[in-house]
């Protein structure tokens, strides 16, 4: 409970710092928003040719994209110490001074840095699903905005899961691992689009090894009250969301397994 | 004849030690290797939906998509997304000024660093997406998702040609950047607003056949078609014939341009030089 106070604290802090510049603050955000929509514009441009995917519109596609960019947004800019972990606490022997503190290490990274810049890509999702919710007519009831909410709550504990599981493997190389990025970004790029149109091997891994497809596809399914056409009831796409977070509680440990190796580089 | 040569010999050193130096980030470049076959290969399964439904013409075949995205992978390295980083830090410490005394002219130093520092972080990633998609995916039976051989030794030809005259365009837009970043005293503007442009107008993100067509003929004029689009059809033979040729001497002319416009740049640049740090 103190933690949780003391994590708003590391917040307001770099919230604060950040907030400085206020006017070339807001300037970076809007013009990152604006120039990482290239992607969406991407998007738009081969719709407008093939018309439809799998018999999937564009305006649903869209709402799959604003979706798990939102959840990773945040988690990107929440989550930066175990981003850099590798590099900046384990090559340089800062990691020490984490554990001497009376406080868990995940906290202490988690209140590490907040890039409120990387916030960008939530503000640009949550324009595209606004304006895609009015196209798909989507059901406004409480129910269906509830599960929107645990559904993006969810991709950003799997996301923070997966970020965390990264940092851990750096106990052992010490370098980050750019492989990540195959789930972290790769794992964004694979769910801007519904599950049903990969390849089976493909969604499988989706579901099953990083569960991806929990936190994306069959609560959005559900969302956009659509009949999934892989077959799953409909009970499961309302409490799929929660595999994100019994995916980050495994990250957690495999963190503490983690710790256990780690040897200082002395630095 | 030596007065030539002389510089010739300094340009091509510098080219050869970065060059060099690059090639040392091994791991670096295997663990991107990895990273770009999987979104190879989320790519090619997207526009294999796309396909599934498509009944028309497309100004693309599939296979010919296929081609451009494992192109695309295989040299997204070449990309001009920001300046050099060693040009950056010199800005930012304030050494950019020593580069004043050299006894060479800066663009072309400049310009040799930058070839060096493309090419040598191109090479190894391209060789390794090669032998993965042009020879594992077709043994694995998977040909069709692999990358098939140009239709004619002709083809072939061109796109080497291609991808020497991309490098080298490269090298030019690379330079208007680092350009910018000398102007600015910072990367993150110039750096933002290059890896968009750069990603949305070659046509590694889309291939440009498939923007609308009213935007076609501007796409193909511009001169970042030349850093993938072009040389990419060529290689599966969806450009070719005079096409092809017109294709590659645009980039030519590119290039010329964009290094004239850098070197006018340049003179007025360091003229005015502003320097931080002490």
């Amino acid at each position: 409970m103190n933690g949780i106070r003391l994590y708003w604290r590391f917040l307001a802090a770099s919230v604060r710092a950040q907030m400085q510049f206020p006017g070339s603050f807001l300037m970076l955000l809007i013009s990152q928003a604006l120039a990482s929509s290239a992607e969406f514009v991407g998007i738009w441009a081969l719709f407008r040719h093939f018309g439809q995917i799998k018999g999937w519109t564009f305006a649903e596609v869209a709402v799959f994209y604003a979706v798990i960019n939102m959840s990773f947004s945040i988690t990107e800019v929440t989550a930066r110490g175990f981003d850099i972990f590798g590099p900046q606490f384990v090559k340089t022997g800062n990691f020490d001074r984490l554990l001497l503190r009376p406080r868990s290490t995940p906290l202490q990274l988690l209140g590490h840095e907040c890039r409120l810049t990387r916030f960008d890509r939530f503000v640009q999702g949550a324009v595209v699903l606004v304006v895609a919710a009015h196209f798909v007519h989507l059901d406004l009831s409480i129910a269906t905005l509830t599960l929107l909410l645990a559904t993006i709550a969810g991709g950003v504990a799997l996301f923070a899961g997966i970020m965390i599981l990264q940092a851990t493997l750096s106990f052992w190389t010490i370098e980050s691992l750019e492989v990540a990025n195959t789930l972290t970004y790769g794992g964004v790029e694979a769910s801007q689009y519904p599950l049903d149109i990969y390849v089976r091997w493909f969604r499988q891994f989706l579901i099953f090894v990083v569960p991806l497809a929990c936190v994306g596809y069959f609560p959005v399914v559900r969302i956009l009250g659509r009949h999934d056409s892989l077959g799953a009831p409909a009970w499961l796409s309302s409490v799929s969301p929660l595999m994100g977070f019994l995916f980050l509680a495994v990250a957690l440990r495999v963190w503490r397994m983690g710790i256990r190796h780690y040897r200082s580089t002395g630095s | 004849m030596a007065a030539i040569a002389g510089p010739l010999r300094s340009y091509r050193s510098v080219f050869a030690a970065r060059f060099m130096l690059m090639l040392q980030y091994r791991a670096a470049a295997v663990a991107g290797f990895v990273t770009q076959c999987w979104w190879g290969i989320i790519k090619v399964m997207v526009f294999a939906a796309f396909f599934h439904g498509a009944t028309a013409r497309q100004p693309l075949s599939f296979p010919q998509t296929v081609a451009y995205v494992w192109l695309g992978q295989a040299f997204l390295m070449l990309m001009p997304w920001w300046g050099d980083p060693e040009i950056t830090e010199m800005v930012r410490s304030g050494n950019v000024s020593y580069e004043r005394l050299r006894p060479l002219d800066t663009y072309f130093f400049w310009y040799a660093r930058a070839l060096a520092w493309i090419s040598a972080r191109m090479v190894p990633r391209a060789a390794m997406m090669f032998a993965f998609v042009a020879l594992l995916l077709p043994l694995l039976g998977l040909g069709q998702w692999g990358l098939a051989p140009p239709p004619s030794p002709r083809a072939a030809a061109l796109f080497v040609a291609g991808m020497v005259m991309a490098v080298l365009l490269s090298g030019a837009v690379l330079m208007l950047i680092n350009l910018l970043v000398v102007v600015l005293i910072s990367d993150r503007g110039p750096s933002l607003l290059a890896t968009q442009t750069v990603t949305l107008l070659s046509g590694i993100l889309v291939p440009l056949p498939f923007f609308p067509g009213w935007m076609r003929s501007f796409l193909f004029l511009q001169p970042c078609a030349g850093l993938a689009d072009i040389p990419f059809r060529i290689y599966s033979g969806n450009l070719a014939g005079g096409l092809a040729l017109a294709g590659l001497l645009l980039m030519l002319v590119w290039i010329i341009a964009l290094i004239a416009i850098g070197r006018r740049l340049m003179e007025r640049v360091m003229s005015r030089l502003e320097v931080q740090g002490g």
